[in-house]
Order: C-alpha cells, then structure tokens, then sequence
C-alpha cells in the first residue's frame, strides 16, 4: 500500500475498541415451522400442495417453509379481493376503512421488536436498521394514509376520485415489511383491495403482517397475501380480473410486466432500478458528506435501489475524499446482522452475492482499481466486505448497471456542467445526492438532476409524506405523499 | 391577347415542420389529400422513419431550453401562438371547409383552439403551484415535490378534429415544458401544416413542436419504440395499435396514455391534468440545521 502524506490522524477502530457481541435476543420473535397463504382472512394450504423454505442468510439455516402459490392459488385470492371489494371495501364509509388501517399501524408498532428481528433474520439487514427504520417507517406509512381515506376529495382538485378494484401488489426483498406498508396503505385507503406477494427470500414479515390484519379484523378478502416465486408473480400479473399492478423490482422485470398488460386495461406503477449520482463539490463539508456517501452506497448493504451506487468527486478534493472514504470503510463492522453494533449484515441469497462478486470481477477486469476493507467476514451465511472502485471510466459497467451491493464506483469531475452531464448520462433516473455548501448551487444541481428524488446535504432519506419514484426507466407512478394516491385511484 | 379577370392562384406546397425549418420528407415521397367528394387538395409529405428520428433529435435539443424557461415566459409564448392564430382565423377555417366541414363548424372548431390556447397559457405558470408540495416530514429536513416535464413526447394527433384535436394535444404538453413530435391526422393534414406556420411566428424555439404528416400505421411502431423519446401519446380506441404502443414503450418505460375517450370540443377536453400526464414528480430534500439551538417561540 502506498504510504499516505497528510496530516489527519486516520481512524483506529481496530485496538482497544474490540466490541463484544451484543446479540438481539431473538425470544420475542416466534417464527412457526409452516406459514400457509393468507386467502379471505384465512391461512389456507396451497393447492399447488407446495412449500419452500426461507432461510437466515447470515447463517444458512432454514426458519421455515412457506407455501408457494400456483395459478389456482392465486385465482382464489384474486376471487376473494374481488368479492371483498364489491360486497364490502368499495361501500364501506371511508371514516370506517381509516380506522382499519389506523389499527394495523398501530399493531405493527406494539409489535414492532418482533417485526424487527424476523425481518433481520429472514433477510439479512442489520438489526439497527430493521429496529429503526424498516419496521417503524412502515408503521408511519399506514399511519399517514389511513387518515387520507376519508379526505380524497380534497386531493384532486376538481375531480372525484375512484377505487380502481383489485391491485395486484410484488414487493422485493430489501425492505421487505416496509414496502408492503408502501403498498397496501395506500391501496386500502383509497377503497381497493389487495392481493400480495412477498419475495420469495423474505416472505416472513409479510405474513407476520397478515396476523396483524387478521387480529384487525379486517373484512375477510380485503388484503390476501400470497408466497411464492416469479411464476406466482406472473400469475398475479396476467390474472384477468386485476385492475392494477403495482411492481417494486428490477428494471428488467418492470419492462416484462409493462409488455404483458399491453393490450389489457390494467394499469400499473413501476418502482424499479437506479444507479444513483452521488457529487462531491469541493465546498462541501467533506467529513458530512464521507458520512453521507458511506450511508448512501452501504445501508442494506447497497440493496436498495436509490443507492448512491456513482459517486462524483469535485478534482480538487478528490484524493482527500478517496481517503477519508478508504479510512472510514476499515471502521465498518461486517458481520451478524443480529448484532447490535453490525453496520453492514448479510447479503440476502447466494444469488445476490454471486451477482455482486461478478460485478466486482467485471470492474477489475474493464481496469477499475478495486480497494476492499480489510476487515473479516463470517465464515457461514453470505457476506461481502464495502467495496470501492477509483479509476472507474463512465462506460464502464460498475457505473452504468445497478449492483444492488455495496459497491462504490468512483469518478472525478471538474465543471458543473460535466458532472451534470455524466450524473445524467444513465438510463435510470430514480434518486441523486448532492454535496455543497453553497445554496445557488444546491437549487441549480437539484433542479438539473433528472432524477424523482434527489437529497442534498444528505441522503436515503425516506418519509409517508414524501413521494418516491423514478425518471426514465426507474419507473413511474409515486409512492408516499398525496401524490402517492394517484397510484390507485381513476380520476372522473 | 385575350385576358381574363381571374387570376391564376398560388397552390401552397404542403411540408413538415422540424426543427423550425419546413423541409420536404428525405424520402421524396407524398401522399394526395383529398376532400369527401374527391377533390384534390395537396400533395402532403408521406414521412418516413427517418424524418422521426430527425425530428426526435430536434425535440430532445429543444428540451433543455424550453423546460429551463420561465414558466411565465412559455405562458407569454402560448399566448402569443394564440393571437397569431387569431390572425389568420380566415385561412384555417378556408382549410377546414375544404376538408369538409360547414362553415359554422370550421368557425366554431377555430375558435376553440384558440380559446383552448389562452386556457393553457394561463396554466403554465399556474399548475406546479396546485400539484407541488411541502411535505411535512418527520425528520429535520426541508422537503418539497414538484413537477417537471417528462421529456421528448411523441405524439399521434386525433383522426378526428384535425386542428382542435392537434392544438388540445400540443398545448399541455408543451405548457408543461416538454418538447414534442406530431403527426397530424391523415386525411385531414391541411391545418396541422398551416399550424406550423402559426408556430413558427409565435416566438415558439424552433424544435419544441415539430409536425410530420404522414401514414399512422407506418410511423407508429417507431413512436412507441425510440429510445429517446419519454412518453408516447395516442388518441384512438384501435386496440391492436395500443397494444403495441404498450408493448414497444416498455423498451425505455415511455410514459403512455391514450386519449380515445376525450370528446376535445367539450370542456372536459382541456384540464390541468393533461398537462399532468406529461409531468415527473421531483421530490428534494435538505437537511434543518438548527444554529445556536434556538427553540420554537423565538
């Protein structure tokens, strides 16, 4: 390693700071061996007669088997969100819905630790996150919308808004319980009904999520949520009697479901990849903007789809920021995502972390030069140590397709002009972050960024009242905000 | 010499409007227009796939410059396309009598567009203001969403009310800030022409409006499919066309919407929420910092 000349004293994490596990204890979280399908406010057994098994990927032990869903399957659940939105969601007084939905926030915030350490152990994402983020947030969600249900005709002006039916709703596995709250919240408070289906790696907090809406006593049929694979995805998406799709995913699959309801009178909202900008001026509080790219590219372990996964460094401070970024990333703690001090968890499949390690290969084989924190990863359960990429060239394919890992791809820049035009130059168009002290510049690059949302002085912020989604082929259609109810309603 | 009293009449060349020039197709070819009773009424340039993408080019470098103005200004310019049209009133209803219409129809067609010009105008600096938000957020941050202009839209004009069709097509999309690529309706391209021309002296950037006449089931495939282009418009119910629309979009996620339900002489054919169907959300946040720690009741 080349030695380094500055002044600044680099971290030491390594010597007396050696932390003992703090373990979460994993008693308030009860995991049955078997989850059937959530059908008409019951658990049904497949008719497929089929199960598969979830596992922890920080360990590779199964937590349990879930049933996996076929056609049949998925026409029963869709014929129960039929009826119970003709028969009851669609009459019922919009005051009546709110309170339903004020009733599951409410639950998933009393039961909030046990949500917090299933979805770290079915999914891999540190504990902290899990605790102080995933799961409150998603409480907040069904919070925020359960009061919009009797207030629509306040948010479109001059029009009246109208349930569309039956949303056919895929959700992935990096936010698991989060992002069914993102779709079912505002699905229910707007009069539709639901039809759900988890990631086929994390279905456990979803169907913890259907207790809760059983122990609601929401109306039978009105969320249904159903296990399986891409097939039980395909099998939502060409169902004949859904109105709506609502897709968070890869881009890849977001084109398939665009040009499967082609023809048919479904309409759909896309959440889809990113490959985000993150900039470096060289006026900005550099420690605070360290920090943010760190957060940006290594929360859930990079799989999150506004990921700061590009980050542009102004010329001028750019080695100084490549250092700072090399010192901080030795003072992650990689390691069981059930540990309360762990920063960075387990990547989610041994498929994901195959698709990140042949990232990594295809960055140094295009001529990236590649820096990996020193630190030790667990010999079981899949992991992958922060990884950096300096010399990075804007072709190359660590900067221009989504990773979905903590894979960083470093870029200088001199002008404005030139970052804009590289920040831009991506067929996604989901998030970007921007890094100045000065507030002209703040407005001109945030208003430049063809991106849907775009954090300045910070980033992966998330909020109910803040829409999300994406420009270009990161999607279209909003999720949070008043503008998130667009998604599932027909204006008149 | 014998003389006459009649004067020969100046035939008007019928051509496509790209880029704020008026070229013929690059591919030579035409098609005749013709009224019901067979009249003929021009040679109309049957555009190809490669006057598409030629105007795609000027669309996408008309972009940066039309959705940078001031919202006030595009207000000032739709303004201004409304009082050239005024202006000329007397040729597009000459034009839209010799496609058929009765003379009370052909007034009554231009004077909506025009009126639906002057509507739109009023929208441009008015509709971010009623579809923006701040959003109280939880955290310490400042946020708020807004809309902005999707991008390079594609457009296939109504078969039915050639110009009041065209106008109530053009006008939220371009109020909005995108830039856009026509195609005027088949058998009745004359005004969409005359349009241009309309455009052309309204102080509209050249390339925001670009106007192709031309054969729908030919071009529309590449409508759907350009890769540089962000959203895609279609105002029939032909089924098999939407379907491919739908299809063909997904390659870049092209925005789509069809429009084969909206009756454009009625009032529900001109609302702010068309131009919002050409418009992207952008949400912003900043963080608060709270300096000195001054507290609530400063």
């Amino acid at each position: 390693m080349a030695t380094k000349k500055n002044n600044t004293l680099k971290l030491k994490f390594d010597s007396a700071r050696k932390l003992a596990p703090a373990p979460e204890s994993k008693s308030a979280a009860k995991i049955d061996p078997q989850y059937d399908l959530f059908i008409n406010g019951k658990f049904e057994k497949p008719l497929s007669k089929k199960y598969f098994a979830t596992i922890n990927p920080a360990t590779e032990e199964k937590l349990s088997v879930v049933a996996e869903a076929n056609s049949s399957d998925v026409n029963k659940a869709v014929g129960a969100a039929r009826n119970a939105y003709e028969k009851v969601w669609k009459k019922m007084p919009a005051r009546e819905r709110a309170k339903y939905i004020y009733r599951i926030a409410r639950m998933v915030q009393e039961r909030a630790r046990e949500f917090a350490i299933i979805e770290t152990l079915d999914g891999g994402k540190p504990i902290r996150e899990s605790r102080d983020f995933d799961v409150p947030t998603a409480a907040n969600h069904f919070f925020y919308y359960a009061g919009w249900a009797d207030k629509l005709e306040y948010a479109f002006p001059n029009r009246n808004a109208v349930p569309m039916g039956v949303a056919g709703q895929i959700i992935p596995w990096n936010f698991p319980l989060l992002m069914a709250a993102w779709k079912i919240a505002p699905a229910l408070a707007t009069g539709n009904t639901v039809v759900l289906k988890p990631a086929e790696t994390t279905p456990l907090t979803a169907l913890k999520l259907a207790e809760i809406i059983q122990e609601a006593d929401l109306p039978p049929g009105v969320v249904n949520i159903i296990t399986g694979a891409g097939a039980t995805g395909a099998a939502i998406v060409n169902h004949p009697d859904i109105n709506k799709i609502a897709f968070t995913g890869s881009t890849e699959v977001g084109k398939i479901i665009q040009r499967a309801i082609a023809g048919t009178p479904k309409k759909a909202t896309l959440e889809l990849g990113g490959k985000a900008a993150n900039i470096i001026f060289d006026d900005a509080p550099l420690d605070q903007a360290v920090e943010g790219v760190i957060n940006g590219i290594f929360f859930n372990q990079g799989h999150v789809c506004c990921a700061g996964s590009r980050l542009y460094v102004q010329e001028s401070v750019y080695k100084e920021v490549v250092r700072k970024l090399k010192d901080r990333i030795e003072t992650l703690i990689v390691g069981d995502p059930i540990d309360k001090n762990t920063d960075i968890g387990a990547i989610n499949s041994k498929a994901q972390l195959e698709t990140i390690n042949k990232y990594i290969r295809i960055g140094q084989q295009e001529g990236a030069e590649m820096h990996q924190s020193s630190c030790s990863v667990p010999g079981k359960g899949f992991f992958c140590r922060p990884t950096l990429f300096t010399n990075v060239a804007q072709s190359n394919r660590i900067a221009q397709e989504e990773i979905f890992g903590p894979v960083l791809a470093i870029q200088s820049f001199r002008t404005d002009d030139e970052v804009i035009e590289k920040a831009n130059n991506s067929a996604y168009g989901l998030s970007a972050g921007v890094w100045t002290d000065k507030g002209s510049k703040i407005f001109n690059m945030t208003t430049k960024m063809r991106a849907g949302v775009v954090w300045a002085n910070t980033f992966n912020k998330f909020d109910p009242t803040s829409p999300f989604g994406g420009y270009k082929e990161s999607g279209y259609g909003r999720e949070g905000g008043v503008h998130g109810l667009n998604a599932y309603v027909n204006i008149v | 010499m014998a003389t006459t009293d009649k004067r020969l009449e100046i035939l008007k060349t019928y051509k496509i409007y790209i880029g704020g020039q008026f070229p013929r197709t690059e591919s030579g070819r035409y098609y005749i227009a013709s009224s019901n009773k067979g009249l003929k009424l021009a040679n109309v340039c049957l555009c190809s796939r490669k006057d598409f993408r030629d105007a795609v080019v000027a669309a996408r470098g008309a972009f940066g410059g039309w959705s940078g103005r001031a919202a006030f200004n595009r207000g000032q310019i739709l303004y201004r396309i409304a009082e050239m049209l005024e202006g000329r009133k007397a040729q597009f209803i000459d034009e839209l009598m010799k496609q058929d219409a009765s003379r009370a129809q052909a007034e009554n067609e231009v004077s909506l567009c025009i009126d639906r010009l002057i509507y739109y105008s009023g929208w441009c600096d008015k509709f971010q203001q009623l579809f923006s938000t701040v959003n109280p957020v939880a955290s310490s941050h400042f946020n708020f969403s807004v809309p902005e202009p999707t991008g390079v839209v594609a457009a296939i004009a109504p078969q039915a009310d050639s110009l009041l069709g065209l106008v109530s097509l053009i006008a939220p999309i371009i109020a909005g800030g995108n830039t856009c690529i026509v195609l005027a309706a088949h058998s009745k391209p004359l005004c969409a022409v005359t349009f241009a021309e309309v455009l052309n002296s309204s102080d509209l950037p050249g390339g925001v409006v670009n106007i192709l006449t031309g054969k729908v089931s030919e071009l529309i495939p590449f409508f759907a499919d350009h890769m540089d282009v962000n959203a895609v418009v279609y105002c029939e119910a032909d089924s098999s066309n939407q379907k491919m629309i739908r299809e063909k979009a997904a390659m870049n996620l092209k925005r789509v919407s069809f429009y084969d339900k909206v009756k454009w002489a009625h009032e529900e054919g001109q609302s702010p929420y068309f131009i919002m169907d050409f418009q992207e959300i952008k949400t912003t946040w900043h963080p608060i910092e709270n300096i000195g720690g001054a507290k609530a009741g400063y």
